[in-house]
């Protein structure tokens, strides 16, 4: 196992004992990979016994849907020996340090970003259950008198099997507390004695979600907080030039009218955390700080740039077939296996900017009192964040006190801080408690947007239909370069994947990036950059054993060639791709899909994987087509995601990844036109509904004892290009240009 | 202005003004805040909510217009600790990831099987039309089945 926890560290967990009950904490530091700074992981955890008997874990791992919250800690139950059933979960906010007054801007290691939130827990996770048990051990031995190891646990009691005796946990809590920890990590349960791991559990949130409790941050408040929607820029990059607040302050309720300074020109977005420049109504409620709002009238100066996106696309598209762009591998000899080659082939895919539209839309309460900043609110990488808020704000970033609530949908747009930001400028100028909510029209507007790219894509075939030679051209904007300061031969780094199948096999291999500016904010949006490439390149292997006369299966599996592991250059997915795994899911999905049968006419199947964050992912998709629209029939999935955690996870993030990579494929695109976004709501920024959504979905896990790797991104990129092969079989029409819409009309 | 709203059971009094979207009084005014904002056009339906037993997308409901009608939330749903079979079914298929538009779809649909008991694909195809980003449509077709069979055995 490559992952976490490292003997050296050991001795980071604490245990502390308070009103009889047992405390087993899990600093962030201990879930550091091996060789990367203590810092460089921020994830915290605990398990704390009462005495009588409940069982409660807390994670620092931002829940946003994708189950954290749940599979974490199943790994501590794991070998603490507890019913999973009675556990209680909740959120607990980041542990961080504070180094020279600041927490440094960190890598997306941390927090819920990379889909790594399981697999870096695994093993300290585990081991902070195993502590607890053993304390909990000893403190029965003592009082019994006994060898500890005579002893036995299951299901929240100590056992002495020879002598018929049982106690609690909670019994045994407070006398565990004053326990010391052992100093060596203690050896963990073997995989054929897993009652957790590796069975299906339900998600622990379920019922306070069903029944409508208070869980997100939209739901909560704090006493004389203040209600504040912003007015912002609607030109990317645009200011206020006259504000008339005569209608708005004439308003019974609304307190106060103030400024929200936006990014200073050349300013990097993580520097005052939010991306426009804008006007604050800021009132008793909600309701009157929206009609105080609508009530502002503003003249707005356009950005100095007042860009439509068609232009910047045709600018993306001269620069991929004609110029060099920033070579990011070259091997072998690329033009001479494209002048050697027996075929060459070429395709251009063009890939649109996407709003996330999470369906909480941003918000956050701030308040900043005797210099401490107290926030509510959600954010993916907590440390990053606090950073940022506590320059906005003026605090010492020790002095924040950050309460994490669960997410209504994350897919990357919480990492931005934009709400936080606001709402920690307008408490610093009121001096009261302000919660800043974001109507839908903001959402769409500001968010930061997934790129949109040019892809042109080139492959050089020797006689035997084999990959000589492989050539990758985007021209994008870095989707982090807003907001981080990378330097300018760093950023292409979430955009191209050289090392991606198949272009990792070709022995003469050239990936190039062309740096394509635009006004338009730009972050992560779940699978950010695989969900564009894989779509490109699994369309255009299509493309090729169509025109070789292959079939699209055959075709992959020839290529991939003998099981061999493969060195893959990327953090999040590496180090290595195994050929092996990848045709392993290639022809699970296609055996269990029936691949190569006949469909009647209008009916087409698809095939494509892609590697991800470790994980392994084949989709077979059947489409039906008619009058110019398309709907999934069946979608039959093959994952290999290493040792598997939360079997019912896994399907869960399988169902929802399909039907979000399905949903922004039929109808989402972000277009800029004369400086300002053209979408604002559901209107006109299409969501599918269940009508269009794939409901009949067969998930098959490869069974596996290999590192636990992640699910909340991989199952998203091989799904469009299995879609887009799907539409192709049916209708003979490629789709090389996202949203599909209405691109099915003959 | 002041109104006199019946909401779960209970007549509770409102100071807002009649314009106020009915789904702001509810959570803002007085506290329930099950039923959530999405997109402030009836077009996501998370803010779903029953007026008269009839389903209807709170954002786009003025408060003067609601008079002495029943409004139930979902907070109203349960009976005590007795969940309602669209809850339960909820729970049995767990179907919510975020579950943030969890509730409008518990309300949407539970307005669904009073009037079809026994919906067909088709007909949940054509009568729910909330939005789920998290794309847990699969889970809830199946809970949809699952609660028109625990309305009929309860």
């Amino acid at each position: 196992m490559d992952a976490t926890f490292s003997p050296s560290r050991r001795g980071f967990l604490k245990v502390t004992g308070a009103a009889g009950a047992l405390m087993v904490s899990c600093p962030s530091d201990l879930l550091a990979a091996p060789g990367r700074a203590a810092r460089d992981a921020k994830i915290g955890l605990y398990v704390r016994i009462d005495r009588d008997g409940q069982v409660t874990i807390g994670t620092a791992t931002t829940e946003l849907g994708q189950g954290t919250l749940t599979s974490i800690p199943m790994l501590i139950a794991e070998e603490l020996d507890v019913d999973f059933a009675k556990v209680r979960t909740e959120l607990i906010p980041t542990p961080f340090t504070v180094d020279k007054g600041r927490i440094r801007p960190l890598s997306f290691h941390s927090g819920a970003g990379g889909s790594n939130a399981v697999w870096r827990s695994y093993d300290p996770a585990r081991q902070a259950g195993a502590v607890a048990r053993h304390l909990l051990v000893l403190a029965a031995a003592e009082r019994w008198g006994v060898d500890p190891a005579e002893l036995t646990t299951r299901d929240g009691m100590v056992l002495h099997p020879g002598k018929r005796r049982r106690a609690d946990y909670g019994d045994l809590a407070e006398a565990a507390a004053k326990l010391t920890p052992p100093k060596d990590p203690l050896p963990l349960k073997p995989r054929s004695e897993h009652k957790i791991i590796g069975r299906p559990q339900t998600q622990k949130d379920a019922r306070a979600i069903v029944t409508g409790q208070p869980l997100f941050g939209l739901d909560r408040s704090l006493p004389g907080m203040l209600h504040a929607v912003v007015a912002r820029s609607p030109f990317l990059g645009g200011t206020p030039r006259s504000v008339d607040e005569t209608a708005a302050r004439a308003i019974p309720g609304v307190v106060a009218i103030l400024p929200i300074a936006g990014p200073k020109p050349g300013e990097l977005y993580g520097v005052g955390g939010v991306t426009a420049a804008g006007v604050a109504v800021v009132a008793d409620d909600l309701w009157t700080a929206m009609r105080g709002r609508e009530a502002l009238k503003i003249e707005w100066e356009p950005g100095p740039v007042r860009e439509t996106t068609s232009d910047r696309m045709a600018k993306g598209w001269e620069m991929v077939r004609t110029g060099q762009g920033q070579v990011v591998r070259d091997t072998g000899n690329v033009d001479q296996a494209f002048a050697a080659a027996a075929r060459t082939m070429e395709a251009e895919y063009e890939f649109p900017m996407a709003a996330h539209a999470t369906m909480e839309p941003p918000n956050a309460i701030a308040h900043l009192e005797g210099g401490r900043l107290r926030i509510i609110g959600c954010n993916q990488l907590p440390p990053i964040m606090l950073d940022i808020v506590a320059r906005v704000a003026g605090v010492e970033v020790g002095n924040i006190d950050y309460e994490p609530v669960r997410a209504g949908g994350g897919f990357g747009r919480r990492i931005f801080p934009e709400a936080i930001c606001e709402a920690a400028s307008l408490t610093k100028q009121t001096g009261r408690p302000v919660k800043v909510v974001w109507t839908r029209e903001d959402d769409i507007a500001h968010d930061p947007f997934r790129p949109g790219g040019c892809h042109r894509v080139r492959a050089a075939l020797d006689k035997d239909g084999k990959l000589a030679g492989w050539r990758y051209d985007l021209a994008s904007k870095s989707q982090l370069s807003d907001w981080l300061p990378l330097p300018p031969d760093q950023q292409w780094g979430f955009e191209v994947f050289p090392d991606d199948f198949p272009g990792i096999t070709a022995p003469n291999l050239r990936v190039a990036w062309h740096r394509l500016p635009t006004t338009a904010p730009h972050g992560a949006w779940r699978a950010p950059g695989y969900l564009a490439n894989a779509w490109v390149v699994q369309s255009f292997m299509d493309e090729i054993a169509h025109a070789l006369g292959r079939d699209p299966l055959e075709l992959r599996l020839d290529w991939l060639g003998e099981a061999r592991e493969m060195k893959y250059q990327n953090r999040e997915s590496g180090p290595v791709f195994h050929t092996g795994r990848a045709a392993a899911v290639l022809k699970l999905a296609a055996e269990k899909a029936g691949w190569g049968t006949p469909l009647p006419a209008g009916r087409g199947r698809g095939i494509a994987s892609h590697f991800a964050f470790g994980t392994y992912v084949a989709h077979v998709v059947e489409v039906t087509v008619a009058d110019g629209d398309f709907t999934v029939d069946r979608v039959v999935s093959a994952i290999d995601c290493g040792l598997v955690v939360n079997p019912n996870g896994v399907v869960m993030q399988n169902e929802g990844g399909i039907n979000d990579a399905l949903s922004a494929a039929r109808g989402q695109e972000i277009t800029v036109r004369d400086g300002k976004v053209e979408q604002s709501n559901f209107h006109d920024y299409e969501m599918m509904r269940i009508d269009r959504a794939a409901t009949r979905i067969e998930t098959h896990i490869v069974p596996s004892e290999a590192t636990p790797r992640g699910m909340g991104e991989p199952p998203l990129p091989p799904l469009t290009p299995a879609l887009c092969n799907a539409l192709f079989a049916a209708t003979g029409k490629r789709i090389r240009r996202l949203p599909i819409r209405g691109q099915l009309t003959a | 202005m002041s109104f006199t709203v019946n909401v779960n059971g209970r007549r509770r009094r409102v100071d807002a003004a009649g314009e106020t979207p009915l789904l702001w009084v509810l959570r803002e005014e007085l506290g329930l805040t099950g039923s959530k904002f999405g997109c402030g056009i009836g077009s996501c339906g998370a803010c779903t909510v029953h007026v008269d037993g009839a389903a209807v997308r709170a954002c786009t409901v003025p408060l003067e217009s609601v008079g002495s009608a029943r409004v139930t939330t979902i907070e109203g749903l349960a009976r005590g600790e007795r969940l309602h079979p669209v809850q339960q079914a909820w729970l049995d298929e767990d179907v919510a990831q975020c579950g943030y538009c969890q509730a409008g779809m518990i309300m949407a649909v539970t307005d669904l099987l009073a009037r079809n008991p026994d919906p067909t694909d088709t007909d949940i195809d054509q009568a729910l039309t909330n939005i789920c980003r998290c794309g847990t449509y699969p889970r809830i077709r199946k809970a949809i089945h699952r609660a028109a069979r625990l309305v009929k055995e309860a």
